[in-house]
């Protein structure tokens, strides 16, 4: 404050110029660090995880992927079936979440009648910021019972011994399981990925869109031909995204999955992701190999969600959007 | 002719089919979504009384409430948006006015983008990593760097966002006035960003207000009340998770309430940080 109140009352004296300059490079000394922060923050979650996990990756190696041991008792890790079961929930989710949310957006841009177009965009972004665990009680607590009731049991009921369907819906019908867990996992992502493509498909010039309606396409046309290609490179880098955060969800996952470890044999086995079983086992690890198993196992998700950002940033980026 | 008309039915059947499908999947995703949040409000009002804010975490069968949980997360959150305010408007500043434009400074940029959305299960490994198992302890203060380091990227990006906006000619202003740069920041702009760095930092607290999984394994739980955050301290996400799936009634009850609780507050932050952020409409 005086720093720089003196150069002013006093003109160019030699006291107050290098004083002011001082504070100067100490403010932007300390602003440097802070940015710093930033990557030594990532170097060391990098480094803690790789130190953590350090027993198990000696004794492991890249065999941990592929093994679907996991067994406490002898010590023996394998990440096959979290990694399986992560990638698997996280695809199913994309696969419904993908249709709704641009379902969504193009409504909330195209067809939805001026008035509510404002109160349902505001409250999809709100909903995007509601706390994942709240999507994980509701669907233990309410969406299980249900889907045990109205879908488990039909379709088992429905699939024919020795056919792919019974096949798929082998397991207990509980209400948990890797289908159960897909479909919360895609309510969950809904709302940001809606919000996300809503916020690219708004930065369209009218221009454009107008011109294509006036030259007599269809609403369809409009949104598939012209407002979607121009926005292509960020729409993707969107989806990316929300697979990002589904790879990487804990809470909305862990109350519903079922949390055994084995390879997932059907959509209603229980199974297990690399983040559920983190976050029910590495409070409890008692030996120093099974912390560090679960530690390499996050080494896997940070690697895999890492790809998954990192490329859906870079993209975001060359369509010059910042979400 | 009769081609063309063919091929207007056509379009017009596919245009048909494209807007239903607009409006069904909207109508369902708002009915699923609606869903959430009536059997929230349902069930977490029927667990709602005054002893829920007053009395600690019980024992299963009898009387309780969540008081040592909610002062937990608020003195956690408190602590951890202290710390996460310096160091995410800070460097949020270095990239806007200093070194936003170097390679190092696009580098910067790029890695906060990725952990705004990293996976939050690992920020809490890592901190147990570092904070825990070299105490040997549970902590509120573990948890409150875990949950800083969430919000760190969340305050950088909105203080980088709202520097840039404001006008080039209010830096020329302040330093031909004879100001130094840091001067100007500190005082000119960063004042006239006031309202667009509120609403940063209104928007990383409620994103951090509801974060389980990095408190897992860093402040873990604490049946009852402690203001000492050098130990294991309750919070609403940890007792929710837990109790949610406790086979006790009562229990699950408490969670209802915890978890509507929790989304009220983050529902009400985020709102009064949109207000705020469409106020500034001065110059």
């Amino acid at each position: 404050m005086s720093d720089a109140a003196v150069p002013v009352a006093r003109a160019p004296t030699r006291r107050a110029a290098p004083r002011g300059a001082r504070i100067g490079r100490i403010f932007e000394g300390l602003c440097f660090a802070a940015a710093t922060t930033l990557l030594v923050a990532l170097g060391g979650l990098i480094a803690s995880l790789v130190i953590g996990g350090w027993p198990a990756i000696h004794k492991f190696g890249l065999g941990f992927l592929f093994s679907t041991t996991w067994n406490p008792v002898t010590d023996e890790y394998g990440a096959a079936g979290p990694i399986v079961g992560t990638l698997v929930t996280s695809a199913i989710a994309l696969l419904l979440a993908l249709p709704v949310a641009g379902g969504v957006a193009f409504f909330l841009t195209e067809l939805c009648p001026a008035p509510l177009r404002q109160p349902i965009g505001t409250a999809v972004e709100l909903l995007a910021g509601i706390p994942s665990i709240v999507y994980g009680m509701w669907g233990l607590f309410v969406f299980a019972p249900l889907f045990s009731k109205w879908v488990q049991m039909p379709m088992m009921m429905a699939a024919k011994p020795g056919s792919l369907l019974e096949k798929l819906t082998e397991g207990v019908p509980n209400g948990s399981g890797i289908l159960s867990a897909s479909i919360i996992l895609a309510i969950m992502i809904l709302p940001f990925m809606a919000a996300t493509l809503r916020e690219l498909l708004l930065t369209v010039p009218p221009a454009v869109r107008e011109s294509a309606y006036r030259l007599g396409a269809t609403t369809a046309e409009v949104v598939m031909s012209v407002t979607l290609p121009y926005v292509r490179t960020g729409a993707i880098g969107a989806v990316m995204l929300g697979l990002g955060r589904a790879l990487g969800e804990t809470m909305a996952v862990t109350f519903i999955i079922g949390n055994s470890h084995g390879f997932p044999k059907s959509l209603f086995d229980s199974g297990s992701t690399i983040a559920s079983t983190i976050a029910n086992e590495f409070a409890e690890a008692t030996t120093e190999m099974h912390g560090g198993a679960l530690v390499y196992l996050g080494l896997v998700l940070f690697v895999m969600s890492f790809a998954v950002l990192g490329l859906a940033r870079l993209m975001l980026r060359r369509q010059a959007i910042r979400l | 002719m009769s081609v063309s008309a063919a091929r207007v039915v056509r379009r017009r059947l596919a245009n048909l089919t494209f807007e239903v499908f607009c409006w069904v999947v909207t109508a369902v995703a708002l009915v699923a979504l609606a869903a959430i949040l009536w059997s929230l409000v349902r069930q977490g009002v029927g667990g709602l009384n005054l002893d829920v804010f007053i009395k600690s975490t019980p024992a299963p069968g009898s009387p309780g409430g969540l008081a040592n949980a909610i002062t937990g997360s608020l003195m956690m959150c408190l602590l951890a948006m202290a710390m996460a305010l310096v160091v995410g408007v800070l460097s949020g500043t270095w990239l806007a006015e200093y070194g936003g434009h170097s390679t190092y400074g696009s580098v910067i940029r790029f890695l906060n983008d990725v952990l705004l959305s990293a996976p939050s299960i690992l920020v809490g490994v890592f901190v147990s990593e570092i904070l825990v198992k070299p105490f040997h302890t549970f902590s509120g203060i573990a948890g409150a760097v875990a949950l800083s380091l969430l919000a760190v990227p969340v305050i950088t990006r909105t203080t980088e966002d709202v520097l840039l906006l404001q006008a080039q000619t209010l830096r020329e202003a302040g330093v031909a006035l004879g100001a130094t740069f840091s001067y100007v920041i500190r005082q000119i702009l960063w004042r006239s960003a006031r309202s667009g760095l509120l609403t940063g930092a209104l928007l990383a607290f409620a994103r951090i207000s509801g974060e389980t999984a990095p408190l897992l394994f860093t402040a873990l739980n604490n049946q009852f009340f402690t203001l000492d955050l050098r130990h294991p301290t309750a919070n609403l996400p940890v007792v929710i998770f837990n109790y949610a799936l406790s086979a006790y009634d009562d229990w699950r009850r408490l969670a209802w309430a915890g978890a509507l609780l929790i989304a009220v507050a983050v529902l009400a932050i985020t709102i009064v940080a949109r207000i705020l952020a469409q106020e500034p409409k001065r110059s």
